[in-house]
């Protein structure tokens, strides 16, 4: 039985095995499958790292070639060793990485165990016992779908800080202090509190800025007519011009009904800024999508209610269409030697760069309207959580190069997505649930900052690997920062 | 003939040009028997010099009194006219038209061009195939220069000298030659000094449709296997193909008369085929209206990357006889002037670190394509706008150079050279002052006496200010074989050249620029970190001096 002794660490955890090892065991033990290996030596910490041994990685290349090692199972980490003597090179993977586990059937060299994970990487292991690999994929099933926030490696990953190095670094982002960057409050907008204790509405933050104009009363009777109460609050706010960037979810109404408090919101919008005498209303969806929501109550502004307003579609597709997109671009690439044609028409199959320039245009139309003819945006889909985040975020980062920093970066992730309460758990199925809410919204919204980075190379602080970091994060579960669905349920999970 | 004669309206006031990033602009319109010139005559800043041989197609249109000539030129801009005066307009447009389509080669530019540099270097005399040949002759004695083709009767597009197996004979190569077509017999290409190994290439066997054999060609391919040894002979046809091409008196060699040569055939296309892809895409380029999937499906459908992947993996193929399975290996199609050279040099600047710098690439070209009878003058007659689609015009030049970028792109340290040198090329295989790639073998370069009466695209290229602006800042010599990916996923459209003209590269540039000034601080530090080490070190064996009495 092998003892694991790990010389390497995680590619992103950038520690060596997480947690302390007795806790590891009970997690291990209640995960409880994997009786084969680790039983004989079971009771001791020495026992998580009894593993399976001569497993085969499949090398990702040539499927010919594979090596030879042992492979482990820690509370936290999928973890296979090489058995070159020298190197011992190691994979680490996160289970909460884990995006699929196939079983393959069982050939004359062992039993295939296919696992493919959320940054799209794919490993093939062989392992030689049928009873092993069954063990490892009843194991690897549940570790991969906590049920629990606790159960989440971030409560258990302990790295090398003090609580109040911690602390720092939960306090790098303020988003008070970036409202204060814009320029805000000022004579047009001002930080409203009512939505303190989240009465208003559960999945915005407490602190918004809203126009000046815009009494309590009008917020909460637009709040009334807007899906999930997710009523009109600033996004973005562009100094040069006081043109701004608001947000909210479609109003609902239906074919004929109308909301006064809803109306002199928008109105409030368009005075915060003496720029310009209309503001555009963009409704991200396709113009049919948002047509069939008016059958269930809900829908887009009539230009006839709202004084002033250019309403404006841009069709975006929904999480469903996205999700099946992805996926039919993973299996394009995951194909066998493809021809040209094969992969290129894959490629446009899948549909995916068809709605990444999607929402560029989007954003592009937003920063354009912006900063060229000075004019104030709305912006909505349906519950203003998804292609609202998308959009807003990337006429933002045009708008604003304070946004194309590492930290201004991290500042925006905060703002249009983590405060505004994009829904992190259900679209990136960080603990087990309707696999029907999974969807690469912020996928999408990282592609479309590298195909920025592309175009403008010299114009961004940070580079490709940051962006890749922070998507394996939000998958990763790793730190606290991209759990839960609002701020909300972060705040009751401390 | 006399240029005026084709010049009717030599000079037109008020002509407006349109043209890629370039506000319009309007000036006077003048033509010279090569060149079309606009001038603004302000500050001197805002001129076009076109030359008559870059244009590839005129369209003209009419409003009124005022035409409007649209000048497609064949590195693929697009460039506007408007011009007042309906007869002035059809003057110059018949005069373009007449300019640009001359049927003799020595009333082209490259023989009335006067450099205005000084020639540091001829560039004429360059490449030697003398020198190339020293090169190898420390190596191996296996191998001996011919003069069998001297008067460029064996072989009419082979040069007066080539590489062959020392214990051939020229006699031998003679009956070869009757055997081969084109009378292209097996020659040198490339010889793998880390173990011994060579490509040859040459035209298919005349085996025709009753197997004719020649027991001095299966001799001369035989001597260069080590005893024991197997080859590769790649045929860059396809079986159906090659089995086609025996109808015609072509054919392939067949395993029973070449028992210890193992046929692997590939399937690289030629002629119009390429020529429609290049005009698929380059129309799909300059499409601005699609969408998303209209221009995927249209990249696709044009089949230009499937064609590189084909040639490149063509490539790697040979490379890997060489480099991994240790064995020779004979390159040919049928005749041995296009796929066969793609495949040839391609496997070089995989296998060779020298093809991949400045002047090795250049010698390349040079021995792989100039020398080697590649018709530089049938192939880039035309190019992506030309509507008259002789079957001998073909991208295969461009299509060997795309090929390169694309590994240039995955091994961006290992070139010595960058992207601009490429592109410099394609531009002058297509129109150029100078003489490198008129004629379409050496013994047409001869009777136009090209080494007399015009100036050598490489006197130019390798004067140091030149050669600074296609120099690879990144450039680190790497002395191994770098293998290509060629999965379609690693593949991409080369922008540099497609859409040069349809988007800006500004920022790009900018970037680049910015990499350059790194690079040069970084070695600016680093030298002076080197003197204060010095500095250091010596102050220490001072003390030390000092000290020790």
């Amino acid at each position: 039985m092998a003892t694991i002794t790990c010389n390497q660490t995680c590619r992103y955890c950038d520690t060596g095995l997480p947690g302390n090892s007795r806790q590891l065991v009970t997690h291990w033990r209640s995960a409880g499958s994997l009786r084969a290996p680790g039983r004989q030596s079971a009771g001791g910490p020495q026992a998580v790292g009894n593993g399976v041994e001569n497993v085969r990685l499949v090398d990702r290349v040539s499927s010919k070639k594979a090596v030879l090692g042992t492979l482990y199972l820690t509370a936290t980490h999928v973890i296979f060793v090489e058995n070159v003597p020298d190197a011992r090179k190691e994979t680490w993977i996160l289970h909460s990485q884990i995006s699929t586990i196939e079983k393959q059937a069982t050939t004359a060299t062992g039993c295939p165990l296919l696992i493919r994970c959320k940054n799209f990487q794919i490993i093939q292991l062989i392992i030689p016992q049928e009873r092993d690999c069954h063990d490892v994929y009843i194991s690897l099933t549940r570790l991969a779908r906590p049920v629990k926030y606790e159960e989440l490696y971030c409560f258990s990953f302990n790295p090398k800080l003090d609580k109040e190095e911690r602390e720092q670094g939960w306090m790098l982002i303020d988003l008070s202090e970036e409202y204060k960057r814009m320029g805000l409050p000022n004579n047009y907008w001002q930080l409203s509190d009512v939505n303190r204790d989240y009465k208003v509405c559960d999945s915005y933050p407490t602190e918004l800025y809203v126009p000046k104009s815009a009494t309590a009363h009008i917020i909460v009777g637009s709040s009334k007519f807007r899906s999930r109460r997710r009523f009109p609050a600033l996004s973005y706010y562009y100094k040069d011009n006081h043109a701004s960037i608001c947000r909210s979810s479609q109003p609902l109404s239906g074919f004929s009904a109308r909301c006064l408090e809803d109306e002199q919101m928008l109105q409030a919008i368009r005075k915060a800024n003496p720029g310009s005498d209309f503001i555009y209303v963009v409704d991200t969806r396709p113009k049919l999508n948002a047509m069939a929501n008016r059958a269930a109550g809900k829908g887009y502004e009539n230009e006839d209610n709202y004084s002033n307003i250019k309403f404006q579609f841009i069709g975006i597709e929904n999480i469903h269409v996205m999700r099946n997109s992805l996926q039919k671009m993973l299996e394009v690439c995951e194909l066998k030697s493809p021809s040209m044609s094969d992969f290129l028409w894959g490629l446009e199959n899948s549909g995916w760069l068809r709605h990444i320039k999607a929402i560029m245009d989007a954003g592009i139309f937003i920063a354009k309207a912006v900063s060229e003819e000075g004019a104030s945006v709305l912006v909505h889909c349906s519950d203003g959580w998804d292609r609202t985040a998308q959009v807003c975020s990337v006429a933002s980062l045009l708008l604003d190069p304070h946004y194309r920093t590492l930290k201004g970066f991290m500042v925006l992730i905060e703002k249009d997505w983590i405060s505004f309460g994009h829904k992190f758990n259900h679209r990136y199925g960080n603990l087990d649930g309707d696999p029907k809410e999974i969807s690469p919204v912020i996928d999408q919204f990282i592609e479309c900052v590298w195909q920025l980075m592309e175009q403008f190379p010299c114009a961004f602080e940070f580079n490709e690997r940051f962006l890749i970091h922070i998507q394996h994060h939000i998958y990763s579960c790793q730190f606290g920062n991209f759990l839960c669905n609002s701020q909300k349920e972060r705040q009751e999970l401390k | 003939m006399e240029f005026a004669e084709l010049i009717k309206t030599p000079r037109v006031d008020n002509v407006v040009l349109h043209r890629p990033f370039y506000p319009a602009v309007e000036g006077t319109l003048c033509l010279t028997g090569h060149h079309l010139i606009l001038s603004s005559r302000q500050d001197n800043t805002e001129e076009l010099w076109l030359l008559h041989s870059n244009i590839d197609a005129i369209d003209k249109r009419f409003v009124g009194s005022l035409g409007t000539i649209i000048i497609k030129c064949k590195d693929f801009r697009i460039i506007q006219l408007d011009i007042p005066g309906m007869e002035e307009c059809l003057n110059i447009a018949s005069s373009i038209e007449a300019l640009s389509t001359l049927d003799s080669v020595t009333l082209m530019y490259p023989f009335f061009y006067r450099p205005m540099f000084e020639v540091i270097e001829d560039g004429w005399h360059s490449f030697l195939p003398e020198q190339e040949f020293e090169l190898y002759s420390s190596a191996t004695s296996d191998w001996r220069l011919s003069y069998v083709n001297k008067e460029f009767a064996v072989c009419p597009s082979y040069p007066p000298i080539v590489i062959v197996p020392k214990s051939i004979d020229d006699e031998a190569l003679r009956k070869v030659a009757t055997f081969r077509h084109g009378g292209r017999f097996p020659v040198l290409s490339y010889y793998h000094k880390k173990n011994g190994m060579v490509i040859m290439r040459s035209g298919q066997p005349l085996t025709g449709t009753n197997g004719r054999r020649c027991k001095e060609d299966e001799k001369l391919i035989n001597a260069t296997l080590r005893a024991g040894k197997r080859g590769y002979i790649i045929d860059t046809r396809s079986l159906n193909v090659a089995q086609q091409a025996r109808a015609k008196g072509g054919g392939f060699e067949q395993e029973a008369h070449y028992p210890q040569w193992r046929r692997i055939h590939k399937s690289i296309e030629r002629y119009h085929i390429l020529q429609d892809s290049l005009i698929k895409l380059v129309e799909a380029c300059n499409d601005q209206t699609h969408n998303m999937d209209r221009w995927l499906s249209k990249l696709e459908a044009s089949n230009w990357l499937t064609h590189v992947k084909e040639i490149l993996t063509t490539a790697c193929l040979a490379a890997q006889c060489i480099d991994r399975e240790g064995a020779s290996v004979l390159i040919h199609g049928a005749e041995g002037t296009d796929s066969t050279l793609q495949a040839a040099s391609l496997a070089q600047i995989i296998l060779e670190p020298r093809s991949r710098t400045v002047r090795g690439f250049e010698a390349l070209i040079e021995r792989e394509w100039l020398q080697a009878g590649h018709p530089f003058q049938q192939r880039c007659a035309q190019s992506a706008y030309c509507s008259s689609k002789q079957k001998w015009e073909a991208p295969v030049f461009l299509l060997f150079l795309d090929c390169v970028w694309q590994i240039l792109r995955q091994f961006p340290c290992s070139f010595e050279f960058n992207e601009h040198f490429l592109i410099m090329l394609f531009e002058h295989a297509y129109a150029s002052q100078f003489g490198t790639f008129l004629g379409n073998n050496e013994s047409e370069r001869c009777k136009l006496k090209l080494q007399q009466k015009t100036m050598s695209l490489w006197s130019w290229v390798n004067r140091p200010s030149e050669l600074s602006k296609f120099a690879n800042p990144l450039f680190e010599a790497n002395n191994l074989v770098i293998w290509p990916s060629v999965a379609p996923q690693s593949l991409q459209l080369w922008e540099g050249i497609f859409l040069r003209w349809n988007r800006s590269s500004k920022y790009v540039d900018e970037a680049y620029e910015e990499m350059v000034n790194i690079i040069e601080y970084n070695r600016e530090l680093q030298a002076k970190v080197n003197i204060l080490r010095r500095q250091l070190a010596e102050l220490e064996t001072e003390d030390g001096l000092r000290e020790s009495p």
